[in-house]
């Protein structure tokens, strides 16, 4: 058995649900671990994604969904400033390019207003492309939500994460869970790391929440992964937009949406393509054509020829197009955190706050006297000041060797990524971390020195570092 | 009579060239453009030659490698031989452009040459 | 804040030249600002030979070519700051840098060389479709991790792109064990020089597969292989022609791009197709005072042109520190690009400020044989030159004469254009 305690819950999967439940557990003075089958928190779904805080009034009114969106926009602003990740109220839009879709696009206004989202306005197409210059001549009609915003899904994620670990929450990485059995008092979790014993278990393994659900549950569930592709623009166009532009909704989401990011890139996507593979996230020649094509209706002529990357995500989705979020009924202390598809980021805090109250509803725990609510994120010195940041160098000269030149990432940056509580301990880690290989150059000239730094602070040699799974090593021996 | 094709590398035109052999003496070339590929020619079928260009392995350098190369070309099918040779050795630093890695490279007549200054360090992490 | 006459920003061959040319012309006060651990660039890490045959008439490998810029710097007693990056210049010239040692400092300067030079484009760029593994590197970053570090970044190797680095990278890895298995290019023909193609590729029995590009990429942890597809006219992948390759690392050598987000920093105008500076005769850009020269410019093919550009900044740059009034007044000319030529540089002439015999440099849009350079002044044709073949890989130059060009007081424009005939 792994750990000497039974643990009180078990959280599986350390992506933005998992870490927003351990984060808020941790508040408690119980005893929590958060079971990882990768090797770093937000892995999955969470890293792959628009970055969307969603003002809330595409879902269902009434739904958990709605709930959960629009408290979790609500609660967004205040956690960004306790854990010190990016995020900005950029406001979004969402246009309606054809005069007889726009009584959709009223419904959606009204929707919002059911749904609570503060501030909504239904504007016309003037005084939308005055709010927006670059958006489509076509624009007839828009709802414009100033409280849409953007937010650094691995910033939101990791602090999170390291939050939950300072307050006391284990984490273990390269975990998978096997096999759950019930059991007098709890959980028996067997993982290829061993056996987990626990009173209550938490299922926030993403697209693999059906897997987990359908091993203690004969009320069974069904997720596809729905893929989306993203391009993403160099800094040079991230003003392209300033607000995060949808197109109405259809069938299959939101569609895809124009954005500025919170670190100055221009990001455009997703598609949402159904695909059998739970970690098929690769990106194909018809996702990328099909953003283009769909981007270049939204906003006039995108700024596509500065692409820097694109990628995929997998999104979570349930066929019921629902948050699954209580215990299983014929599963007593098996809590589901299932169906997390978008706005699950932006809901991740309402996420974390509802499910740790579920959990201390039946455990009623004392307060965590430990309990620390705030955590500063790496240090950033392009926003020191220059007096500042001299004194930094003076005291800590890593802060003055530029590693990545693109994003501007200091060797002091990196090295407190590594050291400090889940370290990075990959390529990726780091660049989720610090952004030192996200920019422009993709960390051909960064990785290199990157890949030193690693070796150095881990004492480890530069032919055992991976980029991101343990197979996925950079160089060969 | 033996024929080999050949494209020349003397400017971006990258003449066909065609050379006729017999007894491992040149019979005639065509193809060529100028008298630049006729010399490239002759010279590729009877003495091909290439300066190799490798690193060989430091101790105590403040790179792990340094950049060599042979002084001179060497025959075309001694390469190999000669890569075989560079990843055996190692050298110590300091290392001083110029200085003869190894002599004699893969028994060609020809030294193995540093190309590059690399200083010594007290000890590499 | 602290003064310096030139600051030349890059310590590569382009700003090792120019220091050197500018201190000739007798500026004491030069401070060369470099972002790695030693002076020489991207030279360092191109360990093969064929530098050198214009400047110094013999075949030298990169760090040797290097060298030779190093050692003139070194014996001219030129100061240069190592590990030294440049954050920030502005149009007034004040340079902003940081390093260890010094932490964030400003500099002003009575003039800038800007020598960054450029980055590999990387795979993000072009879209590729498929996984993000490790095991896909730019080829020069395979380069600096084989020749500086001494790592093997792969074992079965696919190169998509037949630019010279990724020719040299094919002959390197294979050299080092590695197994290359194709080199793709997308274009009809290569980029890279016909020398490379034989002594790197036909050498070692490399196959080369033109008009043919990677359409999908397989592999979730390490790469585990790669889809190759002729394309089209278009550039488009033709359905049915899919060849499957095992390969556990891709090496892409598929453009470079001048690293100009300093230039823009500092509100420099930069040329859509060079994308580098646009500059004049003096090879000054759109900021008085600021001038630009070597892969920053535009991307070059040899390195020896480089240091000939990269003098001629230097030069410049001393004659504008001793002379500014001269600069002031511009009286430019547009130089002009006719059928099949891409871009030149420089953009624009001052008939006075201009060489006695002055370089224009440009490149060609695509592979011609037995065609003709021609320069017009106006209307009127004054050179027409045939040449065996041009080719988009290489660097094409045509010199104009200043007394030629004065018997001309109402020029408005010089073209330079591609003729059959």
């Amino acid at each position: 058995m792994r750990g000497q305690d039974m643990y009180d819950v078990i959280i599986i999967g350390a992506g933005v649900s998992g870490c927003a439940i351990a984060r808020e557990l941790s508040r408690y003075e119980g005893n929590f671990c958060v079971l990882e089958k990768s090797e770093d928190v937000c892995c999955g779904t969470s890293k792959a994604n628009s970055g969307i805080v969603h003002a809330g009034h595409d879902a269902k009114p009434g739904s958990m969904m709605a709930k959960m969106n629009v408290r979790g926009n609500f609660l967004m602003e205040s956690l960004s400033k306790e854990l010190d990740f990016p995020f900005k109220r950029n406001g979004s839009m969402v246009l309606c390019l054809e005069e007889d879709k726009k009584d959709k696009l009223t419904a959606l206004y009204e929707q919002g207003i059911v749904n609570g989202v503060p501030g909504l306005q239904l504007l016309d197409g003037k005084k939308a492309r005055e709010l927006e210059p670059n958006i489509s001549p076509d624009t007839v009609a828009a709802i414009y939500a100033p409280s849409g915003g953007i937010v650094c899904p691995f910033g939101l994620n990791i602090a999170l994460a390291e939050n939950a670990c300072t307050n006391g929450v284990k984490f273990y990485f390269h975990t998978e869970v096997r096999e759950l059995d019930r059991e007098q008092d709890g959980w028996s979790v067997k993982t290829n790391n061993g056996e987990f014993q626990s009173r209550f278990v938490v299922n926030a393994a993403g697209v693999y929440a059906d897997v987990l659900h359908n091993m203690v549950s004969e009320e069974k569930i069904h997720i596809v992964q729905r893929r989306g592709d993203y391009m993403l623009m160099d800094h040079a166009v991230g003003d392209y937009v300033s607000h995060t532009i949808f197109q109405l909704p259809d069938e299959k989401g939101k569609g895809v949406l124009v954005t500025p990011t919170t670190h100055g890139n221009l990001m455009v996507g997703p598609t949402a393509i159904d695909v059998e593979d739970k970690e098929g996230n690769q990106t194909t020649q018809e996702g990328l054509d099909q953003i283009r094509e769909k981007a270049g209706r939204m906003v006039v002529n995108p700024p596509l020829w500065e692409v820097i990357t694109s990628f995929a995500g997998l999104r979570a989705h349930e066929d019921g197009h629902e948050f699954i979020i209580g215990e299983v009924k014929d599963a007593p202390g098996f809590v589901d955190c299932a169906g997390i598809e978008s706005p699950g980021l932006t809901s991740a805090p309402a996420i974390g706050e509802y499910v740790a109250g579920l959990l201390q509803e039946h455990f009623k725990w004392k307060k965590n006297p430990e309990f620390t609510g705030t955590r500063k994120g790496i240090l950033n010195p392009g926003d020191l000041s220059p007096e500042e940041r001299n004194q930094l160098i003076k005291e800590n000269p890593s802060y003055g060797t530029i590693i990545c030149r693109c994003e501007n990432v200091t060797e002091g940056e990196i090295i407190d990524a590594i050291n400090r509580p889940l370290g990075a301990r990959t390529l990726d880690g780091i660049k989720r971390r610090t952004r030192a290989g996200m920019g422009r150059c993709q960390s051909g000239f960064c990785s290199p020195k990157t890949m030193e730094i690693m070796a150095r602070e881990l004492e480890i040699s530069q032919t055992e570092i991976c980029k991101s799974g343990p197979e996925s090593f950079i160089l060969k021996k | 009579m033996e024929k080999r094709e050949l494209t020349c590398i003397g400017c971006p035109m990258g003449c066909t060239l065609t050379v006729t052999m017999q007894d491992k003496e040149v019979v005639s070339l065509t193809g060529n453009t100028c008298k630049r590929g006729d010399i490239y020619g002759r010279k590729e079928v009877t003495n091909p030659t290439r300066i190799v260009t490798s690193t060989v392995r430091v101790k105590n350098g403040e790179n792990p490698v340094v950049s060599v190369k042979t002084a001179q070309d060497i025959p075309k099918d001694k390469i190999w031989a000669c890569m075989e040779a560079i990843h055996e050795i190692q050298v110590e630093a300091p290392i001083q452009i110029g200085q003869v890695v190894l002599k004699n490279v893969a028994d060609t007549g020809v030294d193995l040459i540093a190309t590059k200054n690399q200083r010594a360090v007290e000890s590499r992490l | 804040m602290t003064q310096c006459d030139l600051v030349i920003i890059g310590g590569g061959p382009a700003g090792l030249a120019a220091a050197v040319a500018a201190r000739k012309q007798g500026v004491e006060d030069i401070l060369i600002l470099e972002r790695d651990g030693e002076l020489g660039g991207i030279l360092n890490q191109c360990i093969h030979n064929g530098f050198g045959l214009h400047t110094f008439s013999e075949e030298l490998t990169g760090p040797e070519y290097a060298a030779r810029f190093i050692e003139k710097v070194q014996e001219e007693a030129i100061p240069y700051k190592l590990h030294t990056m440049v954050l920030n210049i502005t149009k007034e010239k004040t340079v902003t840098a940081m390093n260890r040692e010094d932490g964030l400092f400003d500099i002003q300067a009575k003039a800038i060389v800007l020598a960054m030079g450029c980055r590999e484009r990387p795979r993000g760029a072009l879209n590729i479709p498929g996984y993000r593994p490790a095991g896909i590197f730019s080829a020069g970053t395979a380069q600096r991790l084989v020749n500086i570090e001494g790592f093997m970044p792969g074992r079965e190797v696919v190169i998509l792109g037949s630019g010279d680095i990724g020719l040299i990278m094919a002959r390197r890895m294979t050299l080092k064990g590695a197994k290359v298995k194709v080199v793709a290019e997308v274009m009809p023909y290569s980029g890279g020089l016909k020398r490379n193609i034989v002594q790197c590729l036909d050498d070692y029995n490399i196959p080369l597969k033109l008009s043919h590009t990677v359409i999908d990429i397989q592999g979730k942890e390490r790469l585990t292989g790669v889809t190759l597809a002729q394309v089209d006219e278009n550039r488009r992948p033709v359905p049915g022609t899919e060849i499957q390759y095992k390969c556990d690392t891709l090496l892409l050598s598929v453009g470079l791009i001048p690293e100009n987000e300093l230039s823009k920093s500092a509100g420099i105008q930069i040329g859509s197709v060079t994308r580098g500076p646009v500059v004049n005769e003096s090879l000054e850009t759109s900021v008085e005072g600021i001038f630009a020269c070597g892969n920053v410019l535009h991307v070059h093919d040899l390195v020896d042109y480089v240091s000939e550009e990269a003098s001629m900044a230097g030069e410049n740059a001393a004659h504008y520190i001793k002379n500014k009034e001269m600069y002031a007044a511009r009286k430019e000319i547009p130089v002009n690009t006719g059928e099949g030529v891409r871009y030149t540089v420089p953009e624009t002439l001052d008939i006075q400020r201009m060489r006695s015999n002055q370089t224009l440099r440009f490149r060609v849009g695509s592979v011609y044989t037995g065609a003709y350079v021609s320069v017009y002044l106006d209307d009127k044709r004054i050179q027409h030159k045939k040449r065996q073949v041009l080719a988009p890989g290489e660097m094409e130059t045509v010199i104009l004469k200043q007394e030629e060009l004065q018997k001309y007081p109402k020029l408005q424009k010089i073209t330079v254009r591609i003729e059959e005939e």
